[in-house]
């Protein structure tokens, strides 16, 4: 018996406009030479423009950008080494640290956020009665950015390593390599896709993220994701619009980036079978 | 006499309190073609890996060139292993993995104004690509070198694995069930080709394998393993024709093994029958194990028999027929070029040098579990140690 298709398509249809007409709302009047949220009047760049312009944007920006290098970058050697160690852990240590590794994605990011904030600020009162001058402000927040994105690399990388022949190590240390050498030349471009895209999924957390970022940061440094909620607070100005669909745009592009990366692996692995 | 190169002494092997070797002593002979051969758990992996430097035994001592190296690194043993699953870098081509051992800069003694210090020497370009255009010509890979390794066939990697290996010069060469993974056809042309290489390199040879048939034809030495311990050392005749116990003669060819009486030299009774035979040398009335090789029973009319029994079945086996003959208590396996019926009554020969008599092994040593050769799977051996326990998991 056929069944019609036609319900699973509308179901299909409904989703796509849940998901995705906000977002296109959302890049629609970013274009829109009003300021109304209702009514188009006609096409513009000048939320653009005004964007470039807008000096406090672009320092949020520069900031939240450099952020997320940084800590991707941190949390990319942070995470692989870990993964590295928690693969050659025997079972049960493994299984433990695992799941504790779990934790922090799981968490909800207001209390990773606040509890961060708690740590912070016992540190800088420490460090203040011992006549340090230290507060809340880009360190923090880095810190708390490496903190979060270590998990996803570690649970990035350690799929790869698993897919390691077993005696592809010993074989490098076999033909006269140390330890670390074989680590370099033989595992690491082994699990090299595992790493960039730990990287990439690091790289977006940290632009994305607004709790904990907005909980671990002082007064005077503010990531984009906060001068936009601060924006929002007086009224919704169609530079936010703009700024939104850059970001969106940013995180898309990465996202097919992963999308590519992986399946060219999937291609190279089916090839060698 | 040859000169001794390896020597194993009293290796113990215990993985979480389990005995994998138990104190055996194996000498290795400079340029010897050595076979390490036995069942699957029976320890000849581990041997081999302690050899290599991946394991530490858990008592006893490794000495190569006399030295003890127990505790030497597997980067420092100038031993060079061929994997089981031939473990190339897939993401090198196939110079770069053969030429991954010459790169790695190698620590040289200089002296200077009388101080002698240690010094990172790397080799020159020029000289690595004439070793490695060598090593692939020597494995019958020439012009590969620009492959991808997973261009190649499975015959193709293994031939890259073993380029890779003899490209460093090792004194030793571990082979780990080398030829496995390939079919019967390649797998006897490269038994053949590896002879041949080691005799061109010259080294010495240390060589895995579950398969009998591989290790005849290959070795200078075979050693039989069975459940932790050596059971013979000898050449593949010696072990095929004087095998010590009825597990080396039931694992290296078929047998039929036939417990007996020794009443007295050159006179052993088994199947309800006293035999005339040339071994000698027991205890009165002991009690042994009989061996008689398929190929050595003769099959005649029932009266000219020393035994009677009805042929159970019949199968063609292209040289020969496999027959089973029901003699009373005993199915007898006799291998022959003539083919008699199902249900035929038949007669079975045997010459006294046919009959070989040996100590029956005392199976049941206080407190352990029985041991028949029936429990033991002579199959593709992945001892359970080094499988994956995990299968690898979805991608994030």
């Amino acid at each position: 018996m056929r069944r019609s298709r036609v319900p699973g398509r509308v179901l299909q249809a409904l989703v796509a406009v849940f998901l995705y007409a906000p977002i296109l709302v959302l890049i629609f009047f970013s274009f829109n030479s009003d300021k109304s949220r209702v009514s188009f009047k006609g096409f513009t760049l000048d939320w653009y423009k005004r964007l470039f312009e807008n000096e406090q944007v672009l320092s949020a920006l520069s900031l939240t950008l450099i952020l997320a290098l940084l800590s991707a970058l941190i949390a990319t050697v942070i995470g692989t080494v870990s993964a590295v160690g928690i693969y050659n852990m025997k079972k049960r240590p493994r299984k433990i640290l695992l799941a504790l590794n779990n934790v922090p994605v799981v968490n909800p990011d207001i209390i990773t956020g606040v509890s961060l904030m708690l740590v912070f600020v016992l540190f800088v009162t420490f460090l203040r009665s011992l006549g340090v001058g230290a507060g809340l402000g880009f360190t923090t927040l880095l810190i708390a950015h490496v903190t979060f994105n270590i998990p996803y690399v570690i649970l990035s990388v350690l799929p790869k390593l698993r897919q390691l022949n077993k005696n592809t190590y010993e074989a490098a240390l076999d033909l006269g390599a140390n330890p670390l050498r074989a680590y370099m030349r033989v595992i690491l471009p082994e699990i090299m896709p595992g790493v960039v895209s730990g990287a990439i999924i690091a790289f977006t957390m940290s632009i994305d993220d607004f709790l904990i970022s907005y909980f671990t940061t002082g007064t005077s440094v503010q990531t984009l994701p906060m001068r936009i909620y601060s924006m929002t607070r007086k009224r919704v100005s169609p530079e936010i619009n703009a700024l939104s669909t850059l970001m969106f745009v940013t995180v898309l592009a990465l996202l097919i980036i992963i999308n590519i990366l992986q399946a060219r692996d999937q291609k190279k692995k089916e090839r060698r079978l | 006499m040859k000169k001794e190169l390896i020597r194993l002494v009293d290796c113990t092997m215990a993985f979480d309190g389990e005995i994998v070797l138990n104190a055996i002593n194996l000498t290795i002979h400079n340029k010897e073609f050595l076979t390490l051969l036995g069942p699957s758990g029976c320890g000849k992996t581990t041997t081999l890996r302690i050899i290599g430097g991946f394991e530490t035994p858990t008592s006893g001592s490794v000495l190569f060139d006399g030295v003890r190296i127990n505790e030497v690194p597997p980067h420092k043993r100038r031993v060079n292993t061929v994997f089981q699953k031939y473990a190339l870098f897939p993401h090198l081509n196939v110079f770069e993995n053969v030429a991954f051992g010459l790169r790695i800069p190698q620590s040289v003694p200089v002296t200077e104004g009388g101080k002698t210090r240690q010094k990172k020497v790397r080799l020159q370009e020029a000289e690595i690509g004439q070793r490695v255009q060598d090593a692939l010509e020597l494995v019958g890979l020439k012009g590969y070198h620009r492959r991808r390794v997973h261009q190649l066939s499975g015959g193709q990697q293994q031939r890259v694995a073993i380029a890779r290996a003899i490209v460093n010069r090792p004194q030793v060469l571990l082979l780990d069930e080398p030829l496995g993974a390939l079919d019967l056809k390649l797998r006897k042309e490269m038994q053949h080709e590896l002879k041949e290489i080691q005799q061109q390199v010259g080294i010495t040879f240390v060589y895995v394998t579950h398969d009998q048939e591989e290790a005849l034809t290959m070795s200078d030495t075979v050693v039989v393993m069975n459940q932790g311990n050596i059971q013979q050392i000898g050449t593949p005749v010696d072990i095929y024709n004087e095998p010590v116990n009825a597990f080396v003669a039931d694992f290296i060819g078929e047998s039929n093994i036939i417990q007996g009486v020794m009443h007295r030299d050159n006179d052993v009774s088994f199947a309800g029958k006293r035999f005339l035979c040339v071994d000698s040398g027991f205890d009165p009335d002991q009690p042994v194990d009989v061996v008689i090789r398929p190929e050595d029973v003769r099959l005649t009319a029932p009266k000219d028999g020393q035994l009677r029994g009805t042929v159970n079945s019949v199968t063609f086996k292209g040289v020969f027929y496999e027959i089973y003959v029901d003699v009373g208590e005993l199915e007898w396996m006799v291998h022959s070029t003539a083919a008699p019926k199902v249900g035929d009554e038949v007669g079975l020969c045997l010459t006294p040098e046919d009959i070989h008599v040996m100590d029956r092994p005392d199976l049941f040593p206080e407190g352990a579990e029985a041991l028949t050769i029936e429990d033991i799977d002579p199959e593709p051996d992945f001892e359970d140690k080094y499988v994956d326990e995990e299968p690898p998991e979805a991608e994030l």
